[in-house]
């Protein structure tokens, strides 16, 4: 097929609003976390960029979407771009540049390297976390969005959906976020109680706000051409987030006063988990699936706090939780005549759907924890994950990267 | 001479430069500080549930006065720092064994 100049501009402007979400999510952390660590935390999220940003052209892309191996992988046959041109992929996004659905897909394995992060801030050792970066996005993220995404890949062959990386990208982030942290353990005082106050709420509600911004060439984008299905894709995309992020509010209200942290925290988990769905549910079941996925997030979270889990920016309750409602809720609200590459789900009465979203999110989930946890066994037992107890404590703005987020003689 | 250390409540930052200054003290430091008494933390909210911020920001002047000036000078602060609430601070009295103004070189009484 030729190259449909409509649908490539609007891909290469999603891959570019896919790009702007990795500082998102550096700010949206950054915020979070105590004072003396928000460059650590920062350059977490945007030292993806440059990390995953090479391997992915220089072989993650093949090994994702390359031919086929047995449903599990991809073969080597995209090896440094070898046979990724200007000319559309046979198989992929075939009214685009191969170049450009390549790029697209690498804008989502930097954020979902970079999500993770959340969990591990304030303790983790830069170049350990670099070392188990690089070895997560081989060993289990290509894997898994060959699975679902590859030409061949055996959730894709089974009829799972996710539209636009609801499974691939959070939920793998959400549960190895959660298996990562297990492993490194809690802050030094966290057990204690002693309180980790965010450092700066505007600038998480700054990354969130780009987060939102960006969501839109993640879920409209993801749609790979622009047309009917985008615009679709977009408004289910706002919807969910608006649900969400007012359910969260009210929430919070109720407890006791509606915060801006909160309300925050609400639209990104509104975008979670409309992620699967985007593309195959109509735009006003944004409104359900918005609200329960703040629903779920909140309490998720208030468990995880409960059951004193380090898991320090709830990376697990957000994008785990959230991305699984989404690909469950896809299983409920999907309906054929949104996307005809989709299916029905349990409203239009198939009821088997719900059943291939639950394998694709169990699957998932036991493979990215498992393989989390050996990887992250690894690099500690080889270079160690953590930091010293007086680098923790001096903060690893200083100990890990010899600057500091606010600087000058009075403070 | 005598140095006055008043924490007080940030708000009242105006009103007590103001009565300083009524009794003749125009010279003073301020600075932001943390600090708790009886009116202990306050509770704030995280993402869901609540923590506890146990200092609290408040503000301390400090002002170097003539030993016959303490009396009045306490009075000023207390009355125009004063709400009623737990909160409203603490002033200490410390003595001052010299005082030199850089400029000049004067010692004692005259260079406050």
């Amino acid at each position: 097929m030729p190259v449909n100049p409509g649908d490539t501009a609007w891909i290469l402007i999603s891959s570019a609003l896919v790009m702007l979400m990795t500082p998102g999510v550096a700010l949206f952390y950054g915020g979070m976390v105590r004072r003396k660590n928000v460059l650590s935390t920062m350059m977490m999220s945007f030292a993806a960029l440059g990390l995953v940003g090479l391997l992915w052209v220089l072989y993650g892309y093949s090994l994702s979407f390359g031919t086929d191996i047995g449903g599990i992988i991809g073969r080597l046959d995209y090896l440094g771009l070898r046979q990724v041109g200007q000319e559309p992929s046979p198989i992929y996004a075939s009214t685009v540049p191969h170049l450009a659905f390549m790029i697209f897909q690498a804008m989502f394995a930097i954020i979902t390297v970079a999500l993770i992060t959340g969990a591990v801030v304030e303790r983790i050792r830069f170049g350990a976390l670099l070392l188990f970066s690089a070895l997560w996005l081989t060993l289990v993220y290509c894997p898994v969005a060959h699975w679902v995404w590859g030409d061949g890949g055996w959730l894709a062959k089974l009829g799972a959906l996710d539209f636009a990386g609801g499974t691939v990208v959070h939920i793998c982030a959400g549960i190895s976020a959660l298996a990562l942290a297990l492993v490194l353990g809690p802050r030094r005082g966290f057990c204690h109680g002693e309180p980790m106050e965010p450092n700066n709420v505007p600038m998480v509600m700054l990354g969130a706000g780009l987060l939102w911004f960006g969501w839109f060439g993640f879920n409209a984008g993801s749609a790979l051409t622009s047309n009917g299905l985008a615009a679709s894709a977009f408004v289910a995309t706002n919807t969910s987030a608006a649900a969400a992020a007012f359910t969260w509010m009210v929430l919070s209200w109720m407890y006791r006063r509606p915060t801006l942290l909160g309300t925050a925290t609400g639209a990104v988990a509104g975008l979670v988990a409309i992620t699967p769905a985007a593309g195959f549910v109509s735009p006003l079941m944004g409104i359900p699936i918005g609200m329960g996925a703040a629903i779920i997030c909140y309490y998720c979270m208030l468990l995880r706090m409960k059951l004193r889990i380090d898991e320090s920016l709830d990376v697990w309750a957000v994008h785990g939780m959230g991305g699984a409602w989404g690909a469950l809720a896809t299983g409920i609200f999907a309906s054929a005549a949104v996307n005809a590459a989709g299916a029905d789900g349990l409203l239009m009465g198939n009821v088997l759907q719900l059943g291939k979203q639950a394998i694709g999110v169990m699957a998932v989930g036991a493979f990215a924890f498992a393989a989390t946890w050996v990887l992250g066994k690894l690099v500690d037992v080889t270079v160690g994950l953590r930091v010293g107890s007086m680098e923790e404590t001096v903060g690893l703005d200083i100990s890990q990267h010899g600057e500091r987020a606010y600087g000058g003689l009075l403070r | 001479m005598k140095k006055i250390e008043a924490i007080i409540r940030e708000e009242k930052l105006e009103p007590v430069r103001k009565s300083l200054e009524a009794n003749g003290y125009f010279g003073m430091t301020v600075s932001e500080v943390s600090g708790r008494g009886r009116q202990k933390g306050i509770p704030l909210q995280w993402r869901v549930g609540e923590y506890r911020v146990d200092f609290l920001p408040k503000i301390k002047i400090e002002v170097v006065v003539l030993d016959d000036d303490v009396p009045r000078t306490l009075n000023a602060i207390t009355a125009s720092a004063r709400t009623g609430e737990m909160g409203d601070g603490k002033i200490f009295v410390i003595p001052v064994e010299n005082a030199v103004r850089v400029r000049t070189g004067e010692n004692g009484e005259n260079a406050i």
